[in-house]
């Protein structure tokens, strides 16, 4: 007898519920084609014009571009500053986080601020900076000519801008993290008789391994891309003070659009890369 | 400014890790930045008016905090839209494209410039779409605000996502329960939520923006009075020899820079109060 009062209820055309927090699917369609078209047009669109551009004569045109010695020896010069820079501020962002994180003491809010300074400069302003106090009518110009030492429109400006604009990445990075860690597992490493240098290596390092890797992935990508700042202290001397971005430059404004775009793909694989390693860690984090 | 331990640690390094730490920070930060505030004491008050009020850098003034203030209200309304999405609604692709709103933070302004230039020339894949109407993007002013909104884009995404993931969803049910419509819920209860992030992203892509200068200058055009942005007067007036006048602008530019700054992280403070007391 049940079943026969069920089977008709059954059979009646089921409603979806809707959610009294939900949009109607038309809105929730609308909204969603018009987050898509807005970050088509200013993200997707460009991205594949790169390419797009890069390979449009041919790869014969493209290997070529990427594979002369010009755009090697910028290769070669970007993969430098950013072997120094990176390290660097890796070492800077480790010790900063350790006293801002571990230690109390007054100023510190002012300390963090001040990290934080080198991301509200205008990159043009952070290579500018540097010629100020290095180059000819610098600071130190004179004396630097007078021992035959090249800073500006050479690779040491080029590698200290790089420093400046990467400045904050990895300590912004460690200070919270460290922070919401407290001190507790570090000072049970100490009263156990650890050094410093073990508890930082045994302890303090491998609980933030992700927050740092997540620092350096962020300042290699800026390092390797920078553009206003190096610009300013390079010199635009081809073979010698060209990076990546600056080779692309002079390229474009050469009118040999297919190479500018060849060689900017390969920083777009960069950022590519980046974005994926990017994801990786931050899914690693969230474990 | 005095640096001194308050309460007393087992743990070692302090003096090392400080000591280290301001040292390294006033010689690649500080002390250069101060450089140019050094630099700008050798002009007169008057020569130093005179070279940050000219009729070009006021130009120049004009279309930076036009077209920054402009841009970052673009991505205010669709980077708030962007995170809604992503956080409430899905859809396939969605983590990928997630991924992708960093995409103007990993890609090199250089390439970014080039890349904008080429698809909304009058003969580009965008551009030629706006071309048959008469409206030319590349190379105009509209051309600035195209770059300057790819740039910010990220920042709005990213400051209001979380706040958005970490909301309850009883509020929005009491205010179901209570007759209210979708709109009234989003309008009365979610936007006055959102607003301290909202602004935050705000500012952070404005002030990001006004200092730009990789990605603007390949779309811009670069005619001086019409397209021409302050960072690269800066450059133009270094090219020119005249190291105080473009030291004159470097420091407008970072006072404004340094005000923003002050803004953001009363904004923060503002955002995060605003997020304990939710």
């Amino acid at each position: 007898m049940t079943t026969a009062v069920l089977q008709p209820a059954l059979a009646l055309p089921v409603r979806p519920v809707e959610k009294a927090t939900a949009e109607p699917p038309w809105v929730r369609l609308l909204l969603i084609g018009l987050a898509l078209a807005f970050l088509g047009i200013f993200l997707f669109v460009p991205l594949a014009a790169v390419f797009y551009e890069a390979l449009r004569k041919g790869v014969g045109v493209y290997w070529q571009a990427v594979t002369e010695p010009d755009a090697l020896a910028a290769v070669r010069l970007t993969l430098l500053a950013a072997a120094i820079s990176v390290p660097l501020n890796l070492v800077f962002g480790v010790a900063a986080a350790w006293a801002i994180a571990k230690f109390e003491f007054r100023g510190k809010n002012l300390l963090i601020t001040l990290i934080d300074l080198p991301f509200s400069v205008s990159p043009v302003i952070a290579g500018l900076i540097f010629v100020l106090v290095f180059g000819l009518q610098g600071w130190f110009g004179e004396w630097l000519s007078e021992h035959d030492l090249k800073i500006i429109f050479a690779v040491p400006g080029i590698v200290l801008a790089t420093i400046f604009v990467t400045f904050p990445f990895v300590a912004r990075e460690l200070i919270p993290l460290m922070q919401a860690q407290g001190t507790e597992e570090e000072e049970a490493a100490v009263v156990l008789g650890a050094s410093g240098w073990q508890t930082l290596w045994r302890v303090t390092l491998p609980n933030v391994k992700w927050g740092l890797l997540y620092g350096v992935i962020l300042s290699n990508a800026r390092a390797m891309g920078e553009f206003g700042a190096v610009s300013v202290v390079s010199g635009h001397i081809r073979g010698l003070t060209n990076t990546l971005p600056l080779h692309v430059e002079i390229l474009y404004n050469e009118y040999q659009f297919a190479a500018a775009f060849a060689t900017a793909s390969l920083l777009a694989l960069l950022a590519l890369v980046t974005l994926v390693l990017k994801a990786w860690v931050e899914r690693r984090f969230a474990d | 400014m005095t640096f001194a331990v308050r309460r007393h640690s087992v743990l070692p390094g302090f003096g090392i890790a400080l000591g280290f730490t301001l040292l390294y920070l006033s010689l690649i930060v500080l002390i250069p930045l101060s450089a140019t505030f050094l630099k700008t004491f050798s002009l007169t008050w008057d020569a130093f008016w005179t070279a940050v009020t000219a009729p070009r850098v006021l130009a120049s003034y004009r279309l930076t905090f036009g077209a920054s203030f402009l841009a970052a209200l673009i991505n205010a309304v669709f980077g708030l839209l962007v995170a809604w999405v992503l956080v409430r609604y899905r859809f396939p692709g969605k983590r990928v494209i997630d991924a992708f709103v960093d995409l103007p933070f990993a890609l090199p302004t250089a390439v970014a410039g080039i890349a904008l230039a080429a698809v909304y020339s009058a003969n580009g894949w965008i551009g030629s779409l706006f071309a048959p109407y008469g409206i030319k993007i590349a190379f105009t002013p509209l051309g600035v605000l195209v770059a300057l909104t790819f740039i910010g884009l990220p920042f709005v995404v990213r400051t209001v996502q979380p706040v958005l993931e970490d909301l309850e969803p009883e509020l929005e049910e009491a205010a179901a329960t209570l007759g209210a419509t979708r709109l009234q819920t989003f309008t009365k209860i979610l936007f006055p939520t959102l607003l301290p992030a909202l602004l935050t992203g705000f500012a952070l892509s404005f002030a990001r923006a006004i200092g730009e200068y990789g990605s603007v200058i390949f779309i811009a055009g670069n005619l001086p009075m019409v397209s021409e942005i302050t960072p690269l007067l800066i450059i133009t007036k270094l090219e020119q020899y005249d190291y105080a006048g473009a030291t004159a602008l470097a420091v407008v530019m970072l006072l404004i820079s340094f005000m923003l700054l002050l803004i953001i992280n009363l904004l923060q403070w503002w955002a995060r109060r605003r997020r304990a007391a939710v």
